[in-house]
This record gives structure tokens, C-alpha cells and sequence, in this order.
């Protein structure tokens, strides 16, 4: 799923300026299950915009409304009837969300309340960790399933840097080596002979590199 | 091909290799640079340049490098893959053999976080495996990485760095495998404290017959303080610092401990020439150039071989 983090109270105050009627709009989808744009997250920005204003003795109004998804036209139209009501939407939703929600209404502003961070898990409830880069080829097959580009601070493709040091990245004690990761699965799973091969230079047109990505199934056209 | 590298001179006759590192300034006084090398005339083999090492802006490595060439020396050009992707990192490559450079050293690069910009954003387009292997190609086949002719090959002795005590340990010889079969020809390794974890690496080497392939260069840093000796164990990654050297230094009198340092870096090195496969020794004395003379006089590595 996509993993966010919502932005401190304060960036997003000052990010909607004098604009003081608010649409705000959460997802209900990755952003919800990684607790940070859903419904119950859409509840307790509104509150706390509401009694921000107040405090300050200031009109406010702020409408809350959760879409099934930010990422299809189709829910984000949902609200066209009413969204001439309001100064600005402030979005919940990832990064695709957000554009597509402007994409949508090309006469409003549009704003995010959240950083869009990484592909990710759930390690456990309330923890999220990283896992894909969106390469656009995946070479997990090769490497024990744990990916290098994604899990290794330099996305080395051949082995541990010098500063693996007891199965943790020298970048931060707290992060596991992917390369240690991948060694210890190799090893479980009797491929270890696959380390001995070097991994080829890698094509990153598959990758961002060759500019914003875009896919089309014909078949699936209508 | 064979180069016009001192390096693979001696490493061809026989000999045993020493070199040394000279960190550029930050700064763009080139006198630093030539200050530097006139403490190692004479008194080693080849010279590293580090390229941006600790990722801390620093004079180019390979201006660095032009600088010693000049003044007769044997630049070894640092090269990571941090910064640079594979057009720059070749047009580096043809750059430096147009500039008479005859060796490098493929490095992946410390991570941006360690130094004085971590809010950079780093490249890792190809790693030190990958970057050893392209320029390999291009000095054998004269192609570059896209596939076009090379016009004048750049004849270049390639080297790596490794580091015996890095994690897993289990797999650091067929890392260095990996490397010599991408077409490294010498190693130069982290510097070396642990010498009991170190003959126990040499020896997976040798098991694996790379040291017939690849000159190893043994690693070693002279201590200047007990401080030193305290942040090398506890801030520097991948760095291997038993307690008996802390103890040693800890032991000795704060004035004398410089002297001590040297002394245990002397001592290093005779043993390390006594562990079979190791074929030259590679001392960086960090912002401490002057004493390298010294520390290969004691060891008895003196005079260097012409070659």
C-alpha cells in the first residue's frame, strides 16, 4: 500500500492561508489503513481546524467527506455539486490523490494535508516500513525476495556496503542491511551460488527515468 | 592489456606494493595538494585520492590527481558511485587516462547522510561492482557502457576497496570474488586493528585462489590519540577496533600517545606482510601525511622499488 505521514498542524495552517471554508477530503483507501487520511483522520483534522478557529474567534466552516478512492474520476465527481461551496479542498489522499482531485476541479484549489512517503507493510499495528520502489522491473526472483533497490540505503545491486555492521545499515542502527536480509534468505533457501553472479547494470527506463510513467492494456480498453 | 601503472609494475615483478592516501582540501588551494604529495615523494608506491570521502565537499579527486601527476607522482583516482552516474563517471575515466592517470579505485561511496550535506540526494545509478566492470570493458574492448566504440582506450589499472570486518562475514570473500571476476586487479582493504579477523578473511581468500588474481593491499590507519582510536571503534561504520588497542593507547601517556600510535602501526604492518596472499600495504594516515616516511622507514619498506 501507499504509506503517509499527515503534516504537522501548523504547515497546514499556514498552508490554507485566509481561504476559511474547507472541503476536506480523505481516501478510503491505503491512506485509511495506514491511519492517516481516512474518515476517523478527516474527523480529527476538522476538530482541530474547528477549535484552532474558534480559539482565534475567527468564522471557519470545514465539511468532511470521505471518497471510496482519490486515484478514479468517478469517486472524486461525487462531490462536484458541492464543491463551488468552498474556498479550497484540502485533500487527505496520497500524492495521486491530490493531482487527481485537481485534475478534476481545474478552477479549485487543492491542497495536501499529507506527505506521501513509500510503497510499504504493515510490520505490526502502527508500523509501516518500506518495501518497493516501483522500479517498473523486478528482480526479486534473483535476490532471496528482498529487494535492493527499495531496501538498501544505496540500492547497491551486488552486495553489502562496508558499513553492514550486525545485520544493520550503516546509515541508521535502527534499519535492517537489506543485503544482510537478502544473504540470510539466500542462504535459508540453499541459493546462496546466486550471490557469486554480478548483477547487471540496471535499465532505469523502466524506472522514473524516462519521465512520468504511463500504462495502457488495450485489452482491457473500452 | 597491461598499463603504464607502477602498481601492476611491481605487482607483475613480484615486488611488494605500498601506497598512501592524500585527501584534497577543501579548498581550492592546489598548494595543499602539492604539500601533501612532497611528503610522499619517494616514500610510496602509488597515491590515492578520495573522492568527497565522508561525503564532505572536497576538491575533485581527479583535479587532485592532475596536480600530483604532475609533480611526478602515481595518482590512484578514487571514484564513487554517490555522485555520478554512468556518463559522468565514464567521462571521468577517459578524462583521467588523458590526463596520464594509470590507476582508480571503484568505490560505491559513503552515504550522503555522513557528511556536510545530507540533504542531498544521491545517484547509485550502477555500483562499485558494476563500475569495475564497465571500465574494464572499456579499457579490453574499448566499448562503452551503451555499446559505442571507445576512440582511444583508456588504459587504466583498476582497483576496489573491501573490508574484511564488515557484516556478513561469511560472504565478504566471494564479495571480493565478485570484484576480481569484474575485473579488479588490486584491493586495497579497511584499515586493519582486528589482524586475528583479518588472517581469518586472507585465508577464505586464498581458499578461493583471488589472491593469485588481485594484489591485496593490507589496510592500516596510525592511531593519533586515544580518542581516536575511541571514535574509529564506536562512530565509524564497519570499522573493527579490539580493546586491547584502546587499552594500549589508554596505557600510555597523552603526549606520547602519537608516537604509540605509530608504533602499533609499524608493528601492524610487519605482521601483516607475514600473512600469506598480502601483497602490499595501503596507510592512510589521515590528515597526517607527514608521517607515512616514517612509518614505512620503521617498517622497512625503504627504498621503493624503480620500476
Amino acid at each position: 500500500m501507499i504509506v503517509g505521514n499527515r503534516k504537522e498542524f501548523q504547515e497546514i495552517v499556514g498552508m490554507l492561508g485566509s481561504n476559511r471554508r474547507v472541503l476536506l477530503l480523505g481516501c478510503n483507501e491505503c491512506v485509511t489503513v495506514c491511519g492517516v487520511g481516512g474518515e476517523k483522520e478527516v474527523g480529527v483534522l476538522a476538530s482541530e481546524l474547528r477549535i484552532h478557529w474558534k480559539t482565534a474567534g475567527e468564522a471557519f466552516e470545514v465539511r468532511e467527506h470521505t471518497l471510496e478512492r482519490q486515484c478514479d474520476y468517478e469517486y472524486i465527481d461525487q462531490v462536484r455539486s458541492f464543491v463551488g461551496d468552498y474556498d479550497v479542498i484540502l485533500s487527505m489522499a496520497c500524492g495521486a490523490g491530490v493531482q487527481y482531485v485537481a485534475e478534476a476541479y481545474k478552477t479549485k484549489l487543492v491542497m495536501p494535508a499529507v506527505n506521501t512517503t513509500f510503497l510499504g507493510v504493515t510490520v505490526e499495528q502502527g508500523v509501516w516500513s518500506e518495501r518497493c520502489q516501483g522500479c517498473g522491473a523486478c528482480i526479486l526472483d534473483m535476490t532471496g525476495g528482498v529487494c535492493p533497490i527499495a531496501r538498501c540505503a544505496k540500492s547497491l545491486m551486488n552486495g553489502p556496503c562496508g558499513g553492514s555492521s550486525g545485520g544493520k545499515c550503516e546509515v541508521d542502527k535502527e534499519v535492517d542491511c537489506g543485503w544482510q536480509l537478502i544473504i540470510d534468505r539466500l542462504t535459508e533457501l540453499g541459493q546462496l551460488d546466486r550471490y557469486e553472479d554480478i548483477m547487471p547494470v540496471k535499465d532505469w527506463r523502466s524506472s522514473r527515468e524516462a519521465g512520468p510513467r504511463k500504462r495502457i492494456r488495450e485489452d482491457l480498453r473500452l | 592489456v597491461k598499463t603504464n601503472s607502477k602498481l601492476e609494475k611491481i605487482w607483475d615483478s613480484g615486488g611488494f606494493i605500498v601506497t598512501s592516501e592524500c585527501g584534497p582540501p577543501r579548498g581550492a588551494d592546489g598548494d595543499i595538494v602539492r604539500k601533501k604529495g612532497e611528503f610522499l615523494r619517494g616514500v610510496v608506491d602509488g597515491v590515492n585520492v578520495t573522492d568527497n570521502q565522508t561525503s564532505v565537499v572536497r576538491m575533485s579527486s581527479l583535479s587532485a590527481c592532475a596536480i600530483l601527476k604532475g609533480m611526478g607522482l602515481e595518482p590512484i583516482l578514487q571514484m564513487v558511485c554517490r555522485d555520478r552516474n554512468r556518463i559522468a563517471l565514464q567521462s571521468d575515466v577517459l578524462g583521467a587516462a588523458a590526463l596520464g592517470i594509470n590507476n582508480m579505485l571503484c568505490l560505491s561511496g559513503d552515504h550522503q547522510k555522513f557528511g556536510d550535506h545530507p540533504q542531498g540526494k544521491n545517484v547509485y545509478d550502477i555500483d562499485s561492482m558494476q563500475l569495475i566492470q564497465m571500465v574494464c570493458r572499456m579499457r579490453e574492448e574499448g566499448k562503452f557502457l551503451g555499446g559505442d566504440e571507445i576512440k582511444g582506450k583508456p588504459v587504466i589499472f583498476i582497483g576496489a576497496a573491501e573490508n574484511p570486518f564488515a557484516d556478513p562475514f561469511e560472504i565478504r570473500a566471494a564479495r571480493l570474488g565478485k570484484k576480481v571476476k569484474a575485473g579488479c586487479q588490486f584491493i586495497q582493504t579497511q584499515c586493519i586493528y582486528n589482524l586475528e579477523k583479518f588472517s581469518r578473511w586472507m585465508q577464505m581468500v586464498c581458499d578461493r585462489g583471488l589472491h593469485e588474481k588481485c594484489a591485496i593491499l593490507a589496510g592500516v590507519t596510525p592511531m593519533k590519540s586515544v580518542g581516536m582510536a575511541r571514535y574509529m571503534k564506536n562512530n565509524v561504520p564497519g570499522m573493527d577496533v579490539p580493546d586491547e588497542m584502546i587499552e594500549r593507547m589508554k596505557g600510555t601517556p597523552k603526549e606520547k600517545q602519537a608516537e604509540e600510535g605509530i608504533k602499533i602501526c609499524v608493528e601492524s604492518i610487519q605482521k601483516l606482510r607475514e600473512i600469506p596472499g598480502v601483497r602490499g600495504i595501503h596507510i592512510m594516515a589521515i590528515e597526517w601525511e607527514e608521517k607515512v616516511a616514517e612509518i614505512v622507514k620503521a617498517a622497512g619498506l625503504l627504498p621503493r622499488p624503480e620500476v
